[in-house]
């Protein structure tokens, strides 16, 4: 069963210079009880997508279920069952943290639990805080308190638009730790990030979007066999230039250029042909630009699978 | 059929109490000072002048009208300062995202609204009472006419809240609209004493029942009926709650 089920996110924005298409008929399916990364460059449509959800941004079209519930005509009940972490810092400067989370407990229509309250305080490190004026916190503290109000009411999916920036690397770390505990107990959470390698190590589904297009969205084991591929890396002690011809002659292997040298992809279907590639692709470089002062082969990681998709979409928007 | 959240309605009016507590300078010492500044500059100036037409002296007759102007003006103040701080500070999404209807979050503002004018009210007549007989004849009257006043500008300050992108767009709506509307509602003055024109003019100021109606609970003279007048402020009352429900329903000004 999903925790939520997205058919079809469509939004086009109204703005003076026109019409902006933010999201294009948009699909997910979130497995429940997964810890889901929805990743995409700035502007790819992640937050809009996230605002439709909590009912920040209307949708042009389409539907989504909560847990089986319609989200447009049981919006309270997925409301209620829903916790989410805003990308923008947001603080009432006229109340305490403890008076935050009370109060977003009342409006969630649960009565505050200062157990739980105390829980999300230590947990997020905001314990000799919780009597402070809001005004009182940095901006990693005030971060951390939109995390409390969007667990204060134990919601059974948790959306999280970036919620580690400006937090330092020791909190990221536990706060990642408290998370990991949530969906272990059950949670369902939806996580957007710029940090590709904490939502590799974290989660186990991904999706990526980019200009409102969804390219992938599949186990992140799956994307990781099935679309990293190996690099074969060269070094010079010279600055290499990729001329047109060097380009048509290692067209198989796309070709890019590092700060040290040359990088290759490698085929990654089998053993042999990884084999073969290798070689291949090896010979091919030797041939255009000599001997190198070092090589190897490098895996792909999720930063580098986002960046060869989101590149590859390049200007292929639904943007009129 | 969805049930109600009446503990997220109960939590929303709680804070916005609770927020105008937090601000007892504006909310409780101001109307006390302001009182006192009338009376110095009313009682002691003016002396012991009568309104023409009516039996009362001029400063017990400003007195009931104050106290209204102070708690139509603080009404509007609770839900319009409230909103564009929301809007300023980001944390108008909670309100967004909370699992709270239409008429919940409005009942909630608008019954916020009416507990600030009855606090200032309050205030500013207990400061006034040892010097003036403020007379509270009928009751009843003060408190339809207290109470629909102040729901009437708690819901145009959650409309002006709304509509207003910063603090610059709420000092307009205040200074340009609500003043000189409550100014000029016989705040200051018996219509009877206007040219026939400018008291036509008055009678086409919605405020202008709610300052002589409240003041006829205290007095009991007044420049109109007040049982007839009722009936506007009522409708009046009404007409802005459903306003105010119909704009949150629709998420206006707020959700793109």
């Amino acid at each position: 069963m999903y925790a939520l089920e997205v058919n079809g996110f469509h939004k086009v924005y109204d703005n003076e210079s026109g019409q902006k298409t933010a999201l294009c008929d948009v699909s997910l399916n979130i497995p429940r009880g997964s810890f889901y990364a929805l990743l995409g460059p700035n502007g790819a449509g992640k937050s809009t997508l996230i605002n439709i959800l909590a009912d920040i941004v209307r949708p042009t079209g389409g539907s989504a279920t909560l847990l089986g519930h319609d989200l447009f005509t049981e919006r309270a009940w997925c409301k209620r069952h829903m916790g989410v972490v805003p990308q923008e810092i947001a603080f009432d400067p006229f109340f305490t943290p403890r008076e935050v989370l009370h109060f977003t407990s009342g409006l969630f229509g649960c009565i505050p639990d200062d157990d739980w309250i105390d829980e999300l305080f230590a947990r997020l490190e905001l314990s000799e805080h919780s009597a402070k004026n809001t005004r009182q916190l940095s901006g990693g503290m005030r971060r951390r308190l939109l995390v409390a109000q969007a667990l204060v009411h134990k919601p059974q999916l948790v959306i999280l638009d970036e919620p580690t920036a400006g937090v330092d690397v020791e909190l990221r770390r536990r706060l990642w730790s408290f998370m990991r505990e949530l969906n272990a107990n059950g949670t369902t959470i939806l996580l957007t990030t710029h940090y590709l390698d904490e939502a590799e190590e974290l989660c186990d589904h991904v999706a990526i979007i980019d200009r409102g297009n969804l390219l992938t969205a599949q186990p992140m084991s799956q994307l990781m066999q099935q679309v990293a591929s190996s690099h074969l890396w060269l070094q010079y002690d010279r600055e290499i230039e990729l001329k047109s011809d060097d380009q048509a002659a290692l067209a198989d292997f796309e070709p890019r250029l590092t700060t040290e040298g040359i990088c290759l992809r490698l085929s990654s279907d089998t053993e042999q042909q990884r084999s073969n590639s290798f070689h291949a692709a090896y010979e091919a470089a030797v041939a255009r630009f000599g001997p190198p002062l070092d090589a190897g082969v490098r895996k792909e990681d999720l930063e580098d699978v986002f960046l060869r998709l989101t590149d590859k979409h390049g200007d292929d928007a639904c943007n009129p | 059929m969805q049930s109600m959240n009446l503990l997220g309605a109960k939590t929303l009016f709680l804070r916005e109490v609770r927020r105008f507590l937090k601000v007892k300078m504006q909310t409780v010492v101001t109307p006390a000072l302001t009182a006192f500044l009338y009376l110095i500059i009313f009682r002691y100036a003016i002396g012991d002048r009568h309104v023409p037409g009516m039996q009362v002296d001029y400063f017990t007759f400003l007195m009931p009208g104050l106290a209204m102007m102070a708690m139509l003006q603080n009404a509007f103040a609770n839900t319009s300062s409230s909103m564009i701080m929301g809007k300023v500070m980001g944390m108008q999404i909670y309100l967004l995202m909370a699992p709270l209807s239409a008429l919940e979050v409005v009942s909630a503002f608008l019954l916020a609204a009416v507990v600030r004018a009855v606090v200032v009210a309050t205030v500013f007549l207990a400061v006034l009472m040892p010097f003036v007989d403020i007379g509270m004849q009928h009751l009843a009257l003060i408190a339809v006419y207290g109470v629909c006043g102040s729901m009437i500008m708690g819901g145009l300050g959650l409309i002006g809240g709304m509509w207003a992108r910063d603090f610059d767009n709420v000092a307009m709506v205040t200074n340009f609209i609500i003043l000189p509307l409550t100014f000029l509602s016989g705040v200051f003055y018996s219509v009877k004493q206007l040219p026939e024109f400018w008291q036509h003019i008055n009678h086409a100021n919605p405020f202008f029942y709610l300052i002589d109606g409240f003041r006829y609970g205290f007095l009991g003279v007044g420049d109109t009926d007040p049982y007839a007048s009722m009936a506007i402020v009522i409708g009046s009352a009404a007409a802005t709650f459903i306003t105010c429900w119909y704009l949150w329903r629709i998420g206006w000004r707020m959700k793109d």
